[in-house]
């Protein structure tokens, strides 16, 4: 018997079957970023909340739209270069009376590992939620900042 | 919620619906989550709306078609770079046609946390009214 493998071409040698999810969902994201000049990537499946990650010279910030969710209601967590947002969002209980005619809000709990790429002054963490968006300003550490360094002439 | 076990909460995309003719302004249309719910004396109507603020926030009444439209205040500062995003801001529209039994007059607007609470009262008309009568001398 000959087996011939072209490059390319899916083998059956798997190492697992999720190998090749894992390898489906890469190309996704693959896809996702080809758009010239885009960053929107899909996010993993099933994940809340969505986040928006923006960085400047020192810090990161991550946002996500959580409306109706109190800051008190919501767990952070930095440890290295990962944020790790959960919580629970409720809706207030309506009365008992009330008969509804739509129901698209959705209450729940989330919970969401966020990797960042370099890693984080996990002292300096703020968080602020205005309006319903949450904002995580997570500073880089300083080993990570890019360094200027002057050179001098002899 | 009266479920024992939590729901987890899945991430949905924002659904984008086709702007209107009367919204100029570029940029995208988002179709807001809504709840409506009913009771004897009100319709109370709920809206996701993160980060709009109440000044950003139109509704608008014109034959029985109430519009909601508001703009959100994008969070970035000037100075922030793009890492990476998996939602998009832009403006939310929608519009419901109300019946006549809704008191326009005494509609009431609270937006708090993103969340937009709209009481629409209905007329008072169905209340039975005691009309006591005199006696002419």
């Amino acid at each position: 018997m000959i087996i011939r493998r072209f490059s390319g071409l899916p083998t059956w040698d798997w190492r697992s079957p999720f190998d090749e999810l894992e390898r489906m969902r890469m190309e996704l994201d693959r896809r996702a970023g080809d758009y010239p000049g885009s960053v929107f990537r899909l996010p993993p499946a099933g994940v809340f909340p969505l986040v928006n990650v923006t960085e400047d010279q020192d810090n990161y910030y991550v946002r996500a739209e959580l409306p109706g969710v109190k800051t008190d209601e919501l767990g952070i967590s930095v440890t290295g270069d990962t944020l790790t947002l959960s919580g629970e969002r409720k809706l207030p209980e309506e009365s008992e009376k009330a008969s509804y005619h739509r129901r698209e809000r959705e209450a729940g709990s989330f919970s969401r590992v966020i990797s960042l790429p370099t890693r984080l002054d996990v002292d300096k963490v703020k968080a602020l939620a205005e309006d319903g968006v949450l904002t995580v300003v997570l500073p880089k550490a300083e080993s990570a900042k890019p360094r200027q360094i002057a050179v001098k002439s002899s | 919620m009266t479920e024992t076990e939590t729901k987890s909460l899945q991430a949905k995309e924002k659904k984008e619906v086709t702007t209107p003719a009367e919204l100029t302004k570029p940029g995208l249309v988002f179709n807001p989550a809504v709840d409506i719910l009913e009771t004897e004396r009100e319709l109370t109507l709920l809206a996701d709306l993160p980060g709009v603020k109440a000044k950003d926030l139109k509704i608008d009444l014109n034959n029985n078609v109430l519009t909601l439209t508001a703009d959100e205040t994008l969070p970035e500062g000037s100075g922030e770079k793009d890492v990476f995003r998996e939602y998009r801001t832009g403006r939310y529209y929608r519009q419901f046609t109300l019946s006549d039994t809704i008191d326009q007059s005494k509609i009431e607007a609270v937006l708090k946390d993103g969340v937009l609470r709209l009481a629409l009262p209905k007329v008072e008309a169905a209340t039975p009214r005691k009309i006591t009568i005199k006696a002419g001398s």
